[in-house]
């Protein structure tokens, strides 16, 4: 029987963690993790959790723990945020180029300078390239759910590769919400252990990240990347078979009330909850709206997302990190190209807002849909819009 | 796999290029990588084995005679053992291509 719990949601995911019967936990704490790696340690040191918890110094040794534990065969997680995430960087691109099963929570946090606690995607956007498969969650249920699948998703044989799970930080790791626990034995039947199928063993030696001059480096990456491609197939049969067991379903595209919406809001993570109200409150008053949300960011689900655009005119997107001196928003690049060729785009305003914790209200939703809209059809000399700074 | 280097192609690389040929970073011939070779004046060698010791690549053996020798397969040319040598038997000279 599924038990349902008031939870703070970086407690539940130490408890879905607990559940997944992980084998290595290599941590630091960083705001606003630390609730996460805090309450697994507990469950380790009162028994609750058979694991070996390592209390490593730095975030970069605890990717690099991470790396060994998963080349040895262990279930092996790890948490982290903005600043820490970015002390790991140079490690993740190992973890994924070596095909090593890893689940991280991310605690998506603001990147200093000033320095910022609070949650904003600067650290999500800036390991875009580091070869993880990353999902995108927006509600206690969903984190929980989807460490369930990273797990599972990251150990298949046919995909063998880290996997991010991003939780907005503060706005979702640190609330209370309703989150209903599956039985350890729905848990057990759903996730398989965990088989890596070439671990390091003395009995059958193996060079694992070994040296790739020229003569074999592009191979080795364009291996790399049609493997990463070809996740998306099992991370939908994951999907699938979830909800077939829990009701619960999700896809890499997930649209709110978009069918043959003319204009489109996009956006990504807890932010889309708030944008939903917004979207409720316009189609009331008899706005052609509608909401298009990322769930599945690397690999990108472009059939999807060119689906779910259809046919509408205007695409409104909200990044909320600052890519300095470019486009601004990172995530509307990738969608404008994603659009690019195709026969029938709609127009794409892109705005940059929600930095360092800066809350986006129902209110904020709905101006930047009144303001993209008057964009789309006037134009701007921006390459995008800055929203909610103080002139 | 019996291909050669340059006939790897990305199907035929391993899950996260593990390389599962033990040791085969012997076959990897970095003796091309040399401006330098050491030559050997061995009527001066007291087989002390002291460049063997500093030898930073383990390539050097001793030969018929007992003497140590770099196995010129993999020296890279750096001198440390000329260098280090206590009875002068080794000078470097340059490679000629």
């Amino acid at each position: 029987m599924a038990t349902r719990k008031g939870l703070e949601v970086s407690v539940a995911i130490g408890d879905m963690v607990k559940m997944t019967n992980t084998d290595v936990v290599a941590a630091y704490p960083i705001t606003p993790q630390t609730h996460i790696v805090e309450h697994l340690a507990e469950l380790v040191a009162d028994g609750e959790l058979d694991a070996e918890f390592i209390p490593v110094e730095s975030e970069h040794s605890a990717m690099s723990a991470c790396l060994g534990s998963a080349a040895a065969g262990a279930r092996t997680f790890t948490a982290t945020a903005g600043q820490g995430l970015e002390l790991m960087h140079e490690v993740l691109y190992v973890a994924s180029s070596m095909q090593l099963p890893i689940v991280m929570t991310v605690a998506n946090r603001a990147l200093s300078s000033p320095l910022s606690v609070w949650g904003d995607h600067s650290d999500l956007i800036a390991v875009r390239d580091t070869g993880w498969i990353q999902i995108i969650v927006e509600n206690g249920q969903e984190t929980i759910d989807n460490v369930l699948c990273a797990f599972r998703i990251a150990e298949d044989k046919r995909v063998l590769l880290p996997v991010m799970v991003h939780v907005d930080g503060f706005h979702l790791t640190h609330v209370i919400e309703p989150i209903i626990f599956p039985e350890q034995s729905e848990v057990d039947q759903f996730l398989p252990p965990n088989r890596y199928p070439m671990p390091l063993d003395p009995d059958r030696p193996l060079t694992m990240g070994d040296f790739g001059p020229p003569i074999i480096y592009s191979e080795a990456k364009w291996a790399q990347e049609v493997r990463l491609r070809a996740t998306k197939e099992v991370i939908l049969e994951c999907w699938r078979e979830f909800g077939n067991k829990f009701q619960r379903n999700y896809s890499p595209v997930e649209s709110y009330r978009s069918e043959g919406a003319k204009v489109l809001l996009f956006t990504m993570g807890s932010y889309s909850e708030t944008a939903m109200v917004a979207v409720d409150n316009m189609k009331a008053a008899g706005m052609d709206v509608g909401l298009v949300r990322l769930r599945l960011w690397r690999p990108f689900p472009f059939e999807e997302f060119r689906q779910a655009v259809g046919e509408a005119d205007v695409l409104i997107t909200l990044d909320r990190a600052l890519s300095y001196g470019g486009p601004g928003g990172a995530v509307c690049s990738e969608l404008k190209a994603a659009l690019y060729n195709q026969a029938r785009r709609p127009k794409i305003v892109s705005f940059v807002g929600g930095l360092g914790g800066r809350d986006i209200t129902v209110d904020d939703f709905e101006n930047i849909i009144n303001q993209g809209i008057e964009i789309a059809e006037k134009g701007s000399k921006n390459e995008f819009e800055i929203y909610g700074v103080r002139e | 796999m019996a291909k050669s280097e340059g006939e790897i192609t990305w199907r035929d690389i391993e899950i996260g290029a593990i390389v599962t040929e033990a040791g085969n970073a012997s076959q990897y011939q970095t003796g091309t990588w040399r401006s330098q070779r050491p030559t050997y004046d061995f009527s001066r060698c007291i087989k002390c084995g002291i460049c063997q010791m500093y030898c930073p690549e383990g390539c050097i053996g001793q030969n018929k005679e007992s003497y140590f020798e770099a196995d010129l397969f993999y020296c890279k040319g750096c001198g440390i053992c000329a260098r280090e040598c206590w009875t002068k038997v080794i000078t470097m000279v340059e490679e000629e291509e």
